[in-house]
């Protein structure tokens, strides 16, 4: 096992940088989870990682070595690939026992080991298949158990679950969650769907264009975005975002509406905010979690309702911006209905209206 | 009812339409063939005959007993001419896959300056008839003395198979995703292994499709050798046909009978990598 540190690294291809001198450091044993939108360059960190994209600047150190000049066979990591990427012509026990067999291990080594894997990810039954045989989802566990029977320091995953259905995805995050918790290894994991990262991760790291926008816990950066594009990337539905401006102790938004400004704040009169509030926190009188201790009330009408069993989310007009909200213990709820809403201020962000930066409270 | 019955009768029709249709396909392309065989068995005046005898009634082994006979009885040197042919075209062939496989793995996994345009020009050298090139390549061949050598013949074919090679495996590997040499290379191959072990095997059908028709073309190709092979040290099967023909006469039975022997290895090698040609022509299946 090992840590995993990349000091400024940047990649160029010609002219056009599209990753911006990164650094991050991965614990021993950490479940780190690259999260961003498509083009960020979570999948080119990944890549530069595992030796098959070249570095062009900066340094990348697994364990205690520098291996920007290592070949992937060299770094003792292994990767799960999108479209998992088994070996066609080879069956399941040799597309399992294939690394192993490439480093001249005896064979009964590679044959315990084939075994071991296959119970842990229980493929046993399909060890003699070809991998045309068999289905996306155990596709799937031959590339995670093609990954593990070497025992390297440090998994890579490039987007495992995008090619499965939604159930299979759930099922699957599962299973890699429990394996982590298995071999404890170190795991850097690709993926653009914010669940995922949430449920897996240890520690998030958000990306955009290149750039590391923030890193932490999944609690972490859910309740503390360090500005408007992590707030609405991380969370489902994205927090709502109002602009408006400081007046007096209260949010004036553009159309003349004012709301109190969330406790804890330092603000100036006359101050341009964006004003971002989740969902969980607008919710209407009576279909509301008492939460925090500062709370606004204010009446709007519901465009458009999205009933999810639990909970249902409701559509509305806030100061000429359309909002989410949460409505828990759902009753049935028309169109066009006037309801009171309970914001909870306590849980509001704000933040600057020009950069986005969080407005630290 | 109506309607049903309409439908049924209709396609019954439709049926042994598509039968017939065939049938007549078939024997466009299986007649001549039928009649080289068949004729290569049947006496000249029977091969002669006005109108055609299609029934034979007499089949023997004459014109095989006089092709091996002496140089009197109206006998070629079919071994010679044979294993000529067999030497150029394995040779050629060998050559013209390695170049290919090497070519088009590059044109499939690199970017290099000119790509479009190199590879648009190999195409280009495919619409030249070869014919066309026989009389500059002869001038060519015979001022540096390769002109009915083996050698001159396998370079001609090496030329004339490697645009073709290139191009038909380039689709092969672009089929071949880049993440199974990746995935191989982070299982602890070298680029080398990687390339041998996982996308030499998953493309190895495409690669014998190429195979086979670079072994085809050489085998049969008759323009270029019958401009640059002149003596039984060169002379390939095709041009050695052109030994039943002498200035007044035309011998069909014995042309037949070599040209049945010209085709039998070309009909082993198909049965035998048919799996593989099918294979190849309707890759795409090996997703990973």
């Amino acid at each position: 096992m090992a840590q995993v540190h990349l000091r400024d690294v940047v990649k160029k291809y010609g002219p056009l940088e599209v990753v911006h001198s990164i650094n991050l450091d991965i614990a021993d044993g950490e479940f780190v989870v690259l999260v961003g939108p498509s083009g960020c360059g979570k999948s080119t960190t990944l890549r530069m990682i595992a030796g098959l994209e070249a570095i062009s600047g900066g340094a990348v150190r697994i364990g205690d070595t520098i291996v920007n000049d290592l070949p992937p066979r060299e770094r003792n990591i292994s990767m799960v690939f999108q479209n998992y990427a088994l070996y066609p012509h080879m069956s399941v026990r040799e597309n399992l026992g294939f690394s192993l067999k490439i480093s001249k291990r005896p064979q009964d080594e590679i044959d315990k080991a084939v075994d071991e894997a296959a119970e842990i990810l229980s493929l046993t039954p399909l060890l003699d298949r070809k991998p045309g045989a068999l289905s996306g989802g155990q596709r799937q566990r031959v590339a995670m158990g093609r990954a593990i029977v070497r025992h390297p320091e440090v998994f890579l995953f490039d987007e495992p679950l995008s090619n499965l259905d939604a159930k299979l995805r759930t099922q699957m995050r599962v299973e890699i969650k429990k394996l982590h918790q298995k071999l404890k290894s170190t795991i850097v994991y690709v993926t653009h769907d914010q669940v995922e990262a949430m449920t897996l991760a240890d520690r998030i790291v958000i990306m955009r264009d290149g750039h590391i926008e923030q890193v932490g816990t999944p609690l972490d950066v859910f309740e503390n975005p360090v500005n408007t594009f992590v707030g609405t990337f991380i969370g489902s539905p994205p927090m709502n975002l109002l602009d408006g401006t400081v007046t007096g102790g209260n949010i004036q938004f553009a159309d003349g509406s004012v709301i109190a400004a969330p406790p804890g704040y330092d603000l100036s009169n006359g101050q341009a905010v964006t004003f971002g509030v989740r969902a969980d926190n607008i919710m209407p009188v009576g279909h509301a979690l008492p939460r925090g201790e500062h709370i606004a009330e204010i009446e709007l009408d519901v465009n458009l309702t999205e009933p999810l069993g639990t909970e249902t989310l409701l559509f509305a007009n806030l100061a000429g911006t359309e909002v989410q909200a949460k409505m828990l213990n759902p009753r049935p709820v028309q169109t066009g209905e006037r309801l009171t809403f309970q914001i909870m201020l306590d849980r509001c962000h704000l933040f600057d209206a020009e950069t986005g930066v969080a407005l630290k409270a | 009812m109506a309607t049903n019955i309409n439908y049924q009768t209709r396609r019954v029709a439709l049926k042994w339409m598509h039968s017939a249709g065939l049938f007549l396909a078939m024997m466009v392309l299986c007649v001549p063939g039928l009649w080289i065989v068949l004729n290569s068995f049947r006496p000249t005046v029977e091969i002669m005959a006005k109108p055609p005898v299609w029934i034979p009634n007499d089949l023997n082994l004459d014109h095989y007993r006089a092709m091996f006979g002496g140089i009197g009885e109206g006998g070629v040197p079919v071994l010679t001419y044979f294993t000529n042919s067999l030497i150029i075209s394995v040779t050629s062939t060998v050559i013209a896959i390695l170049i290919g496989m090497a070519g088009g793995y590059a044109f499939a996994r690199y970017k290099f300056k000119f790509k479009g345009g190199i590879f648009v020009g190999l195409m280009v050298t495919r619409a030249v008839p070869g014919v066309a090139l026989s009389l500059p390549l002869f001038i060519l061949f015979a001022r540096i003395g390769i002109i009915d050598t083996h050698i001159g013949m396998i370079l001609a074919y090496v030329a004339m198979n490697v645009p073709f090679t290139v191009w038909l495996i380039d689709g092969f590997f672009r089929q071949v995703p880049p993440e199974l040499a990746e995935a191989a290379e982070i299982d602890g191959c070298t680029r080398w292994q990687a390339f041998w072990r996982v996308e030499f095997p998953v493309a190895r059908s495409g690669i014998a499709s190429a195979g086979i028709f670079a072994f085809l073309t050489s085998w049969n190709e008759y323009a270029l050798a019958s401009q640059l092979t002149r003596s039984t040290t060169s002379k390939t099967m095709p041009v050695g046909l052109l030994d039943f023909t002498s200035e007044f006469t035309l011998n069909w039975g014995g042309m037949c009978a070599l040209a049945v022997l010209m085709i039998i290895p070309a009909l082993i090698l198909t049965f035998l990598v048919q799996k593989h040609l099918i294979a190849g022509l309707t890759f795409g299946g090996v997703k990973g």
